[in-house]
Order: structure tokens, then sequence, then C-alpha cells
């Protein structure tokens, strides 16, 4: 069998998709961006939304986002996706909008937007991307780093009599009256990869739906940051990660509809 | 069939509500605070999103606020936000971003006395926050003073005019005086909010949608050193541009003047009686009052100052316009000033006396 025999549309198993665009990614190897990208241009090519979906990035690592995904974007200043989101929802409401957020973006200077749009039930996606740490600016502490994690500018440990604790903020969210649907997901592992993209696509449909705030968070690793190998760092967080924030769906009902 | 036009009384703060909606505004996004919060209680009052298809939405902060107003704005949508000076500090983040993604929109601000929390009385204190940029970064908004009512209702509508016209946000300078006194408005002629397909048109540059273009990105961000200065030199331009075409103000009998008076907003209105007053006791008095605070009437100031033995810059503040009258007469004639402060509103007797102690020795 020749070459030319092989390349065949029929043939074809696996293709990049189109909404993914060819731009060099500048994430760091073993970065879980690039796959959670990947998943959410895989969804919104599969569900036939791409005129339709318009993206907010956030400051942060993935502030390039809209360098990747090949959809309208707006890019936000530090933690106020939820806020621009919310407007561009209101004033395109056949539009499915969705924020891409670190968890210093969405957990600590942007709580309150973070908070309030899911209270208002904004028919919007919230990706939340958690690696417990701050990447872009090098590695400083997280609201959702760990009890005795090093970062930078916890250099022995959180120790949470000076820090606080972590923030399980999805949990909060999920007890909001707004949110229909809140899940923690990772992407390290392809069983986790495949119930990760359907949670992508539930959340996606939920938003066009009108049924409230989906919020999709994905426990992820930063092995620049932790100062890991990549594999080391996906070991590190099955062991250390999941315990705090265990995966699974934390809420998945319609939101409540109140009267005029 | 003859139209007659309606003449309605209400406040200031009242009267932007109605032209919003009335000027076709697909968005309004605020919080409560004094003397303003009549925009928002009179929007959501009318209901518009039941008529016109407006939406307004109280944020949670004046930081959401505005940031709600670049999403909209970004979308090519009509919108404005309303709040005072506490307030307008909150958003000031938000504004530097809208400037450097070259957004359309308005920012209202009613002033109060400051700094910290202030007084809710009338105050012109935020002067050089409106004017000289307010936020980080080398930006400039459009700034409208209105002094009456009737104005509050024009310079919505021209205020957002203007910003549709360079892509940039345009501010309403008030203070708590214009914002809260009751004056007969004829109010603007209903406009029906853009298509999709006009906006699509009008704002090219706006996420509404991948459809058979590339992806659209509203982002104030750049990596490049020179990439960022190139931004900033296509903003320079701009600025420029409004600087030549769109300086607007009011004067009133400075023909004949030996002294003027400066005043914008309320002040405005002291200074029509102060040049009665002055007058009646023989003093040829002038009044400019700048409509544009940016750009500045620099040029009409300096063909005054040809004329002219001395200007006076009437504000409620320290002094703050007095500088950008001072730079633009620069050293040829005296320029004094007197104001208020911290809610306190001068009387035309008693701008009257200064100005004699002042200026006319």
């Amino acid at each position: 069998m020749t070459a030319k025999e092989i390349i065949k549309p029929e043939n074809l198993v696996y293709t990049k998709t189109k909404v993914m665009t060819d731009v060099p990614m500048h994430y760091c190897p073993g970065c879980s961006h690039g796959v959670i990208h990947k998943l959410i241009a895989e969804a919104i090519e599969e569900m036939g939304i791409q005129e339709k979906t318009i993206g907010v990035a956030p400051v942060g690592c993935s502030v390039f986002a809209y360098n990747y995904l090949d959809v309208d974007f707006q890019e936000a200043a530090h933690g106020r996706a939820p806020a621009v989101a919310t407007a561009i929802k209101r004033l395109q409401p056949d539009k499915c909008v969705f924020t891409y957020q670190g968890d210093g973006d969405l957990a600590a200077i942007g709580t309150a937007e973070t908070i309030h749009t899911c209270n208002r039930g904004e028919n919007i996606v919230i990706f939340f991307i958690n690696n417990a740490i701050y990447g872009m600016t090098g590695g400083q502490m997280a609201p959702t780093t760990l009890e005795g994690m090093k970062t930078s500018t916890c250099p022995y440990g959180r120790n949470t009599d000076i820090y606080g604790f972590p923030l399980k903020i999805s949990d909060l969210l999920a007890e909001l009256d707004g949110t229909c649907y809140v899940t923690r997901q990772s992407v390290h592992k392809v069983g986790n990869i495949v119930k990760a993209k359907k949670a992508i696509k539930k959340a996606l449909q939920n938003s066009m739906d009108g049924k409230g705030t989906s919020v999709v968070e994905f426990v992820s690793s930063c092995n620049s940051g932790w100062k890991m190998s990549p594999h080391k760092a996906n070991l590190w967080m099955e062991e250390n990660m999941f315990a705090k924030y265990p995966l699974g769906d934390l809420k998945d009902t319609e939101k409540k509809h109140y009267g005029q | 069939m003859k139209v007659m036009e309606e003449i309605k009384l209400m406040k200031g703060n009242e009267a932007i509500a109605h032209a919003a909606i009335r000027c076709g505004c697909d968005g309004y996004f605020g919080y409560p605070i004094t003397p303003q919060s009549e925009v928002m209680e009179t929007l959501m009052q009318e209901k518009p999103w039941e008529t016109t298809g407006m939406v307004v939405l109280q944020a949670e902060s004046e930081v959401a606020a505005i940031n709600m107003v670049y999403g909209g704005a970004g979308c090519g949508k009509k919108v404005l936000t309303s709040s005072s000076s506490p307030g307008v500090s909150l958003k000031q983040e938000g504004i530097s971003y809208i400037a450097c993604a070259e957004l359309p929109c308005l920012i209202v601000n009613v002033m109060r006395g400051g700094p910290g929390l202030g007084t809710i009385q009338p105050s012109q204190a935020d002067y050089f926050q409106a004017v000289k940029g307010g936020g980080h970064g080398d930006y400039k908004l459009i700034v409208l003073a209105p002094s009456s009512v009737q104005e509050m209702a024009d310079f919505t509508v021209l205020a957002l005019d203007l910003a549709f016209k360079y892509n940039t946000p345009s501010m309403l300078l008030a203070d708590g005086i214009v914002g809260q006194m009751m004056e007969k408005v004829v109010l603007p002629p209903f406009v029906p909010r853009r298509t999709e397909e006009e906006i699509r048109q009008q704002c090219p540059w706006a996420t509404t949608g991948k459809v058979n273009r590339k992806s659209n990105v509203i982002t104030s961000l750049a990596l490049q050193a020179e990439e960022m200065e190139e931004t900033n030199l296509r903003l320079q331009r701009k600025y420029a541009q409004i600087v030549e075409n769109e300086v607007r103000f009011e004067e009133v009998q400075c023909d004949d003047a030996d002294y003027i008076l400066v005043a914008f907003g309320s002040c405005a209105r002291v200074g029509e009686k102060v040049v009665e007053l002055a007058r009646n006791e023989g003093i040829k008095l002038g009044l400019l009052r700048p409509i544009t605070l940016w750009p500045f009437p620099t040029k009409k100031i300096q063909r005054l100052a040809k004329q002219v033995k001395g200007f006076m810059s009437l504000e409620l503040s320290a002094g703050q316009m007095v500088e950008d009258v001072r730079l633009a007469v620069n050293g040829t004639v005296p320029v004094e000033f007197y104001g208020r402060q911290g809610g306190v509103v001068p009387l035309a007797e008693e701008t009257l006396a200064a100005l004699k102690e002042k200026l006319v020795k």
C-alpha cells in the first residue's frame, strides 16, 4: 500500500479542528491550556456555533486565547471577564458567550464579578482553569494554592495562619441559584479528556438554551510554576490537587425561574 | 399639521435617561451613587426593554459596570454608564482599556465634592481626572460639560455621536446641581436602535460573530513595544483630529469685554449673573463657557487674550481648569482664579467681589 493510497478522505480518523488557528502556542510543554483550548474549539465546531460564539479572554497565561481560538473575542481587564461577557450576552442574546479564566483572575481579583454573574444566572459559560498558581507572572500564590504548597510569594509553603485557606470557589458557585451546571474536570488522561469535552459541550448548550450560568473547572497542572516535569506534575496533581478539588459534577440542574 | 414640541419639566439626571432611550441606546450599566441615582431609577421606571429593547442592568459595582460597557461597546452597541466622583474613580481602569481598544461609549460623571467619600453636594473637582486622562497611559476622553437640563439631554445624544464618529469614549462632566435641578426640557426625537445589519456595517470591527470574515478581537494588549507605540501614535493622530474639529464653547458678551470670566457647567450659570452685575457697575465683563473641556477652546482664549486685560476662572474646585486657561494665555495677561470647594457653590456677588479684588484694580 502506497502513501497515496492511504491519504484519502475516507481514511481520515483525525484532523485539527478549523476553529483552532495555526498560530504556534506560547504555552509551556505539559501545560493543560493547549488541550483545553483544543477541546473547546472541537466542541464549537461539532456544535456548528463558530459564527455565533464570542469568547472573553482573561489576564493570565491564557490572555492570548484569542490567537488560538478562531472566534470573535474580547480581551478583558484582570478579573472582569464575567462582567464583559454579561453585556455581550445581554446585548446579543442569540450568541454563545464564554469566558476563559485562571484561578487568580476568577477567584482573587475577579471574585465579585464571578459571584454576581453566576448569581444573576447570566446565560454564559465560565471555563475555569485551576492550576493553583499564577503562571504568567512567574509562579506566585493563587487563591487556590494548596496548604503547604510552595510558590514565589509563599516560599516556605502556604501557611494558612498567614495566607488563609485554598478557596473552593466552584463549590461556592454551585450554591448560587443562578448556576445551572457546575462541574470539575481534568485533561491529564484520555478518559478525563473525553469527559471534559462532554462537559464543555453541555455547558455551551446550556448557554444557547438560556438555562443559566455554567461553570466548568479544569483542575490543571502548571509544571513550570510547580517546578516539576510534566509527568511528575500530573502525578502530583492526582495526589494533591484532586484531594482538595475532587473531580465530578457539583451541580446539574436548570436554574430556578422566578416569576415577573 | 404642525407638530407641537413637547416641553417637560424634569431633573437633569432624568433627562439623561430619557435622551438615552430616545437616541437608540442599546444598553445602560450602572451602580447607585448620589447625586446621580435618578439616571438608573428613571431607566428602570421607563423599562425600555419592553419598548425599544434597550438593556438596563444594575451592576454589582462601578468596576463591573464599566466592564459591561466595554463588553457592550465591543459588540458595536450604543452603551453608557453613569456615576458620581468616587464611582468614576473606580471606573478609571476600565476607561483606560476602552480608550486603548478604541471603543465608543458614554460615561456620565455627575460630580460631587471630594476627595475621598467627600460630600454629596456639587463639585467640579474631577476636571483634571476627566480632561487629563484619569486612568493609566496616554489617552483622552471627549469631555462635554452641560450647564442646563436641556444640555443634559442634548449632550447625551451628542456625546454618543462623537464617540461613534471617532471610536473613542466620551464623557458628560456634569455636577450635582445640573443633575438635581429641574428645568424645562425638549427631549430629542425618537431614533430606532440600529439593526444587527446596521451595526455590522457601521462597526465592522465589533464582536458580532465571525460570519464571512476573519474573527474580530477587541484588545488593548501588545507585548511588543513597537506595536504598542504604533497604537499610541494612532490614538494621538485621532486626538489631534478631535482637537481640530470638535472644540465647542459659548460666549456671553465677549465682543467688547475688558475682562473674561471662564466657567463651565453650573458655574457658568452663576457666571451669567456675574456678567450682569459687573456690567451694571460699568465693568465690561464677558463670559466664556467651554462646552468641550477636552478638546479645550485654547485658540479662542488665545484670540481673546489679545483684546482683554485679564481672565478669571470660576470653578467648584481649588482651581483646575484655570491651569488650561493659563496654558492658553501663556503669560500675556493675568489669569486669576476664584472658586469654592467641598460642595459649596459661590454666589454671583462674592464672585464679582473676587473679580474686583484680583483683576479689576
